[in-house]
């Protein structure tokens, strides 16, 4: 593997467009593009304040900056670099801003989450949804770019709102039953919408894509509840990860639990266990079984291999501050394999960022705060 | 006598002698007999007295006999009692202390239950505070902001400045959002919805038709297994001929089932199951026969063998596997020989048989040839005698024709004028005459 020079950025915002030519990175204030073959810079683009989120948008044409504290937004085109674009929120400030499916709308979520504000590029036409909810995902957008599903709390109570991406018609509008809605999530197939509770409680809800309510699910009451959740690709597995450090696997015909994944301090029952072996005397593992894959964190500088670890092996589990909120237990990650053959999940305080699969089902990538580890599925091992 | 007796008695009884032999008058002396009979009589009180004092005694020992007994049955009675009572009460004791400690153990279990609810209601009663606090920061925020505004002069409006604008992603000009609109995004919708359900009910379809044709594959498998047991054990199920019966019926039902036609209808499917289901019951119940019958095969070959069943089994399936290696053996040592004896001995084969003609032919013709040396013997005397008879034939004719000769001449000479001249006529006529007679004679032989 060859390793390119170093490019500096900030605020990890580093972005290879979806078309997969160029990639964008910023560095302070300015937006830099480059070629993703040769690194050459493409183009330069200065944008007013430090850029505190940058996003290209579907069809790769345009990438949008967005400067939270100046409530500042500036759209920039590849094709035409003289073409500007700046939305000023004005003094009610910004707080997020994305792109929407097609690529030509930005949303800008106001502070407080007063509003959400839909500018669009092709028109002069203005959107305002009102009474947005804060909350961990509020704002999905289903796979195919049609619907948009948005978390709304209006006195007291939360509702889902489901537009039509095309020109922002709201097509349904409904009360969720939940105390306080947490996360929204479309399935691939954009049929079915996953509504799950803040971690008080345990509690699934499913949605079809005209607002009926499908099925409910609560693994358990009182203890804190659901902390992660993805769908598999196919739309036929919903997976919950929770605080009580086991995984869920719902089914699609009929929304209930088909599999139950734990993640026990002492691991005996997986195929094989890979530890890293460093140095330092500060073991971390890593292992790579169907349920699974944790990497700790280490000084990047250090010498670390690979050794399968015989069973049985046990996880050096630390113990979380009760007193603190949001306690750092249970499954925080999961990521299905394209194929919906693997599902790779985060238990615990490791410091791994996020498990990306490769399209192709059969490796992984860890990112953590300092390193990246890569790991191959050898298909003959892991063939259940 | 009887005076010297009683004075006798009357001594030993310490009393003063009442007479003695050496009293002048034999008149007894009447004050001591008074004295004697007074002692006598006090004696007499006083062992009535005695014997009223034992009496006394004696009733009052017994009452106090009787009085001991029925303490000591009230006594005992008490003692069962209270053995009752004491058993009764360590029983109670027992359970009391059982109670207790599972007393204890709910007490426990609660205890830990409640200090579960604890920490969830600690964690709970965090997350909540947090919550709370996030919120309250915001609200201080908000309200910043809010007193920031309202004292700000200058309102900066929301605004977007853009060079142009560029059309739509997918080329399309942006329509109007009218009631077609709002009905064409709700159709679409609607439409999503279907085909998804469509799909998922097409991949249903295919997955049960695929469970229906596996599980009437394994009916037929299981009905066929069935039937072949059946075959080899009808003799021994005679008590199951009523279900038999039954399950003739039923199969008979099964046949009818067609799964090309049959695969969407409720019933067919639960008839199905059903069938499936009665099958399994019946292998398994076949199959639990027949363990039990191993098992009591294998305890009686265990009881007469000693060995351990397995063992036995082993032994004999390698008797039997021996066994079986002979008998191949032997066939195929029997088919070599008559192969080779049906190729290259024929010849031996053929002698053989023939010598066994042979012998019949000699004896047949040893036969025939005894009756044709007898016939031939026969031939031989009946020649003989021919030619005996020839012989003699052929004097006797040459006897008789010298004399016909001898006659005829006669007769000539007797017939001839003369009748003198015989001699030399003789010798001609026999000349003529034996010439005739030869003649005669040869005709004669050659009519013989």
């Amino acid at each position: 593997m060859n390793f390119s020079e170093v490019f500096k950025q900030s605020n990890q915002l580093c972005k290879v467009s979806p078309d997969g030519k160029y990639l964008a990175t910023c560095v302070q204030y300015r937006l830099v593009i480059r070629d993703v073959n040769t690194l050459q810079i493409l183009n330069l683009y200065t944008c007013l304040d430090q850029i505190s989120h940058m996003e290209w948008s579907s069809d790769s044409l345009f990438i949008l900056c967005a400067m939270y504290k100046r409530g500042l937004v500036q759209v920039w085109s590849l094709e035409q670099p003289d073409w500007h674009c700046k939305i000023d929120e004005g003094s009610i400030g910004l707080v997020s801003s994305r792109w929407s499916p097609d690529g030509r709308h930005i949303l800008n979520t106001t502070e407080f989450h007063l509003r959400i504000t839909v500018w669009s590029l092709c028109t002069k036409a203005v959107s305002y949804i009102k009474y947005p909810k804060a909350c961990q995902k509020g704002l999905d957008f289903s796979r195919d770019g049609c619907y948009m599903a948005l978390a709304e709390r209006r006195d007291c109570k939360d509702y889902v709102s489901i537009f039509v991406c095309d020109d922002w018609h709201l097509l349904r509008h409904f009360e969720t039953e939940t105390q306080d809605l947490s996360g929204l999530e479309w399935s691939p197939n954009g049929c079915v919408l996953a509504v799950w509770e803040s971690c008080l409680e345990y509690k699934m809800l499913l949605y079809s894509l005209d607002g009926r309510l499908l099925s409910t699910y609560s693994a358990y009451e009182w203890s804190l509840g659901i902390k992660s959740v993805s769908w598999s690709p196919s739309s036929q597995f919903l997976a919950i990860g929770s605080f009580d450090e086991k995984v869920r696997i719902l089914n699609h015909i009929t929304w209930k639990k088909i599999a139950q994944f734990e993640h026990p301090a002492i691991i005996d029952n997986t195929k094989t266990v890979y530890k890293e072996i460093e140095k330092r005397p500060a073991v971390s593992s890593d292992e790579m079984s169907l349920h699974d894959i944790t990497v700790a964190s280490s000084l990047f500088s250090t010498q670390s291999k690979y050794d399968i670890s015989p069973l049985p092996v046990q996880i050096p589990v630390v113990k979380p501050d009760p007193d603190r909120a949001n306690p750092k237990i249970g499954v925080s990650a999961l990521a299905f394999s394209s194929d919906s053959r693997y599902i790779a999940t985060k238990n615990g305080g490791f410091q791994v960022h996020s498990l990306n699969w490769h399209c192709s089902g059969d490796s992984l990538i860890l990112i953590g705060k300092d390193q990246l580890c890569l790991c191959y599925m050898d298909a003959d091992q892991n063939n259940q | 006598m009887n005076l010297f007796l009683t004075l006798k008695e009357v001594s030993s009884l310490g009393l003063c002698t009442i007479w003695t032999e050496l009293d002048e008058s034999s008149d007894l002396n009447v004050v001591t007999v008074l004295n004697c009979i007074y002692d006598l009589i006090q004696l007499h009180r006083r062992s009535l007295r005695t014997l009223e004092n034992m009496e006394v005694e004696q009733l009052k020992s017994s009452s106090k006999l009787d009085y001991l007994q029925l303490s000591i049955t009230r006594l005992k009675e008490q003692l069962e009692i209270s053995k009752r009572e004491n058993t009764g009460l360590l029983e109670r004791e027992r359970q009391l202390q059982q109670k207790v400690k599972s007393l204890q153990n709910c007490l426990k279990n609660e205890k830990e239950e409640m200090q579960k609810l604890q920490n969830m209601i600690a964690s709970r009663a965090t997350q909540y505070n947090h919550d709370m606090k996030r919120k309250e920061r915001d609200l201080n925020k908000l309200k910043e902001r809010l007193s920031q505004l309202l004292v700000d002069k200058k309102e900066r409006k929301q605004a977007i400045d853009v060079l142009n604008y560029i059309g739509r992603a997918d080329g399309k000009r942006s329509v109007w959002k009218t009631e077609k609109t709002e009905a064409k995004h709700e159709g679409e919708m609607y439409k999503t919805l279907l085909s998804d359900y469509d799909a998922r009910q097409r991949d249903l379809v295919l997955e049960n038709a695929e469970l229906r044709r596996v599980l009437h594959q394994v009916k037929n498998d299981m009905v066929s297994l069935l039937h072949l047991k059946k075959r080899t054990q009808k003799g021994v199920q005679n008590e199951r001929d009523g279900t038999q019966v039954a399950n003739s019926e039923e199969e008979q039902e099964e046949e009818g089932f067609d799964p090309g036609k049959e695969l969407f209808s409720v019933h067919a499917s639960e008839k199905l199951t059903n069938s499936i289901r009665l099958q399994w019951r019946r292998l398994k119940s076949h199959v639990e026969q027949l363990d039990s019958q191993v098992s009591l095969a294998q305890v009686n070959a265990g009881k007469s063998s000693e060995t351990t069943p397995p063992e036995t089994h082993e032994e004999e399936v390698d008797k039997l596997k021996l066994e079986i290696q002979e008998c191949k053996d032997l066939i195929q040592t029997q088919q070599h020989l008559l192969q080779h004896q049906l190729s290259s001995s024929c010849d031996e084969i053929t002698s053989l048989r023939n010598d066994g003609y042979m012998l019949q032919e000699k004896e047949r013709l040893r036969g025939e040839w005894k009756t044709l040396e007898g016939q031939r013997s026969i031939f031989e005397r009946e020649r003989k005698n021919f030619t005996e008879a020839a012989i003699r034939l052929s004097h006797e004719r040459k006897a008789f024709e010298e004399d016909r000769a001898t006659w005829l001449k006669h007769q000539f000479l007797s017939l001839s004028p003369c009748g003198d001249p015989k001699k030399p006529m003789l010798s001609n006529p026999t000349g003529a005459s034996s010439t005739g007679v030869c003649v005669s004679l040869s005709s004669e032989a050659c009519r013989r």
